[in-house]
């Protein structure tokens, strides 16, 4: 972070890096959209994530190409993803504790990876090509507007690619028919298998895809810590859990979690530039100074606390959630 | 009409839950073009059979044939394919869908088929509903229909999934008298148009209104087809059964106590906060059955829970034993000795932990007697398998979940469960939603045994010739206010009737005011009569 003595730079760092921070809670919220519309409840995210984080960094930087990361983080995640599929959907077994198992097993494998390579970490500087792929890209005349044209319209290719994302999976669940018929699983799966609708098929590809996607946001946040790998802390840090609450205040729809993941972005910046908000506005912001820095590292947690409250108290007659979720199906159940 | 006389032929059909048979060897045949009845007693298979045709359940022996030819159903894909259609008990609808978007998810069938959804869906779709000769807003949401609506919604989309077959599992159990003669005249038209219907039911006089055959299933087994002209109730009910039966419900005659229950002006409201029960006065006395009539949602669930301390009464007196017990919890009101057996529309959700054992739900309205922290299972056993017994409740073990077991069954555990703790008071509401002859007149028979030992019982009912013959009086009500209470044997369905859709009101007929004892525990000046009614 450079110095400048310029408040309105102060203004368009603090809302770039807004967006820095918000769009890996976009994956992560996002994939697990797409798990719970299929009826799925998985609670792995935060593993899910670090799995992909870790095996998409490693071979990123093997092969010193984002596209390779990108890949291994989606389809490692996604096999994550398959391993609940197989445990839920094929064995039955409760959501829930499976979901907390990847978690556990996910974290856990990220620290043995980490340790176990020791020195031959790679580092992340080291590979150019994949650090030149991460540079921020102007979106001609757009980037140009003062102040929000840097802070919104420049900047690395995941951004973009969470955010046409975030929208492409609202137009498939909201308008197309292949999105409806995953939201009738979602609903009542026994409606849609009588229809012929394949529900295991569905709920396996759904879970693998979402699992993917939370992937790359771990592949991400990797990326905003440069690639530094620390043995007492995760690159995810309980953002999974974030994203899972993301969900319900973005009310199940994909578009909405791109305004949900930034009001948590902006608390996550809130926790990093506080200071320096401090520094360049003494008279407005000045308080903020005083604040000790650990509540900034907890903010983002109490208003998840808030929100969940705030929504089971408030019992929303409108709440999207799918109605069979967390129901294992099976088709002769009686 | 190509190929076999036959749109179904079931050969040998066995099917096995555990070491429960629920089908044993099953031959039935549905020729084309005619409506089968397929009839049998709560959990006798009729509805594990029909899953078998809808791909919900392979059958573990014997062959399937549609149209003369052999065929494998493993999957309700497969059974649509096959022009096999079925409406289910429990419909399979999405709620949070409209009515076109319901029947448009299905991989098969004509029309829309495009990758994005259009707008001109819902045009497309009300057309289709036209055609087939129904009413039905396509762009409705499934949690706004009502139960008809849904049905009709379940039709439709069977028949847009090109359905020869039709397969309707219990469809009048939820539909008012009403809803019923319109359904019939429905698949009346689809017979015409060529289509093969079973339907299950388990009321007799829909059986020889609509069918042109019967085939009976008892105990897994199937007994026979009959035609439906050459048969009667009594023979189908024998059939049914096993042995014969008398179809007359018994009326004992009892020596009457003083009231147990006096109610004097009791107003309730509704969820939605208007008024449910308007100033309704009635007694009920020990050794007597009080019927409740009324169409649908005149105010009997809101007077259920009044009475059960589990809603709010807002004005009036309830008396038990001449102590007022408005506004006393469900507890207190429990330990009085009233208790309150309701089954819902639905026949879900009735007061019973589904998922519990038939012990578990038995301790659970005992717990707080146990002594010591410990669940104490042994006497809960005792008493479950004392219920199961005397109620004949067909289950493989009392550790069985009750979900598990056919409605019926499920609605004995829950009507048992309540006369084990020996109440003075029985308010039971629909105890025969839904059940077969052998079930309903087994539930007649424990009220009638709990009349005898001077229980004080409330039923609220639907069928009036049930209530002609099983109350001693019948109190009617009409959108919350009391048309008056009759004697069940000085008046007539047609009387009922009147009274019912507020066009007769006999509160004050004879010089007496209905609903009001004579030896009231409430003293007289303590109440304030508004004449109004009685001047119409």
């Amino acid at each position: 972070m450079p110095d400048s003595v310029n408040t309105l730079d102060i203004i368009t760092q603090f809302l770039f890096y807004l967006v820095v921070y918000s769009i890996p809670l976009l994956y992560g919220t996002c994939g697990e959209i797409t798990i719970e519309k299929s009826g799925s409840l998985n609670l792995g995210v935060e593993g899910t994530m670090a799995i992909g984080a870790i095996f998409g960094y490693l071979a990123g930087c093997a092969a010193d190409n984002l596209f390779a990361g990108v890949i291994v983080a989606f389809v490692t995640a996604a096999l994550t993803g398959a391993v609940f599929a197989l445990f839920t959907v094929t064995f039955q077994a409760n959501q829930n504790v499976t979901g907390l198992t990847i978690t556990t097993f996910g974290v856990a494998l990220y620290y043995f990876m980490g340790n176990a390579l020791g020195e031959k970490w790679p580092v992340f500087v080291n590979s150019k090509k994949l650090v030149g792929s991460l540079e921020s890209i102007n979106i001609p005349g757009l980037s140009k507007i003062p102040v929000i044209g840097k802070a919104f319209f420049s900047h690395n290719i995941l951004v973009y690619l969470g955010i046409l994302m975030a929208v492409l999976l609202w137009v498939y669940f909201e308008k197309t028919r292949q999105g409806m018929r995953v939201r009738a699983i979602g609903e009542n799966p026994g409606a849609a298998d009588s229809l012929g609708i394949k529900v295991n098929l569905n709920k396996y590809l759904h879970i693998m895809l979402g699992s993917g996607i939370m992937g790359i946001g771990g592949l991400y946040m990797g990326f905003n810590m440069s690639g530094t790998f620390e043995g007492s802390n995760c690159w995810i840090n309980g953002y999974g859990w974030i994203a899972i609450a993301l969900v319900i205040f973005a009310n199940w729809n994909p578009a909405k979690a791109i305004l949900g993941t930034f009001v948590f972005g902006f608390f996550k910046t809130l926790a990093v530039y506080y200071g320096t908000l401090a520094g360049s506005f003494p008279n407005a912001l000045g308080w903020l100074g005083k604040i000790p820095s650990h509540f900034f590292a907890a903010l983002p947690f109490i208003i998840t606390l808030v929100i969940l409250i705030a929504d089971s108290v408030r019992k929303n007659k409108h709440s999207n959630e799918p109605a069979a979720i967390g129901i294992n199906y099976y088709r002769e159940d009686r | 009409m190509d190929g076999s006389e036959f749109a179904i032929e079931l050969k040998n059909i066995s099917k096995s839950f555990g070491s429960v048979a629920a089908n044993k060897n099953i031959n039935l045949t549905l020729k084309k073009g005619e409506i089968l009845a397929l009839l049998g007693e709560n959990g006798s298979g009729k509805t594990t059979l029909m899953n078998m045709l809808s791909g919900i359940y392979k059958p573990d022996t014997g062959s399937v044939f549609v149209d003369g030819k052999k065929v494998v159903i493993s999957s309700p894909e497969d059974s649509v394919k096959l022009g096999i259609g079925m409406v289910h008990q429990h419909f399979k609808l999405v709620n949070v869908f409209t009515a076109a978007d319901n029947i448009l998810i299905g991989k098969t069938g004509e029309g829309d088929k495009s990758f994005f959804l259009k707008k001109d869906r819902y045009d497309k779709v009300d057309a289709i509903i036209k055609n087939f000769g129904f009413e039905l807003d396509s762009r409705k949401l499934v949690s706004n229909m009502s139960v008809s609506e849904k049905q009709t919604l379940e039709i439709v989309k069977v028949l847009y999934y090109g359905a020869k077959t039709i397969i309707l599992d219990e469809p009048t159990a939820v539909l008012t008298v009403q809803e019923t003669t319109k359904l019939f005249d429905v698949l009346r038209k689809m017979k015409e148009k060529g289509h093969s219907i079973i339907i299950i039911t388990h009321k007799l006089n829909e059986v020889m209104d609509i069918s042109d055959r019967v085939a009976i299933l008892r105990k897994g087994e199937y007994i026979d087809t009959v035609n439906t002209s050459e048969t009667s109730e009594k023979q189908l009910t024998e059939l049914m059964v096993g042995r014969k039966i008398d179809l007359a419900i018994d009326r004992p005659k009892m020596e009457k106590t003083k009231p147990v229950l006096e109610i004097r002006g009791l107003s309730v409201k509704s969820d939605e906060g208007n008024l449910a029960l308007e100033d309704v006065s009635f007694y009920l006395r020990g050794g007597e059955i009080l019927g409740v009539a009324g169409i649908a949602g005149s105010g009997q669930k809101e007077l259920c829970e009044a009475l059960a301390g589990l809603r709010k009464i807002e004005a009036g007196r309830v008396l038990h034993k001449g102590e007022d017990i408005a506004g006393a919890t469900p507890k207190q009101i429990l330990e009085k000795g009233v208790t309150m057996s309701f089954v819902p529309e639905d026949r879900l959700g009735m007061g019973l932990a589904p998922s519990l054992s038939i012990t578990d739900n038995v301790i659970l309205k005992k717990y707080k007697e146990g002594k010591g922290i410990l669940v104490d299972r042994k006497t809960g056993a005792k008493d479950a398998a004392k219920i199961i017994k005397e109620l004949e409740i067909v289950t493989p073990s009392a550790d069985t979940a009750v979900r598990k077991l056919s409605g019926g069954n499920v609605q004995k555990v829950l009507l048992g469960r309540e006369i084990a703790i020996d109440p003075n008071v029985i308010v039971t509401a629909y105890p025969v939603r839904g059940l077969d002859i052998n079930s309903s007149y087994a539930v007649y028979n424990i009220l009638n045994e709990q009349k005898k030992k001077g229980v004080g019982i409330l039923f609220v009912g639907e069928d009036l010739d049930v209530m002609l013959a099983l109350c001693d009086k019948i109190m009617v009500l009409c959108h919350g206010k009391l048309m008056g209470v009759v004697h069940a044997h000085k008046t007539t369905k047609e009387e009922l009737g009147l009274m019912m859709t507020g066009a007769l009101n006999t509160v004050h007929r004879g010089g007496k005011t209905a609903g009001v004892a004579k030896d009231s525990a409430i003293v007289e000046d303590e109440i304030i009569y508004t004449d109004t009614e009685a001047a119409k």
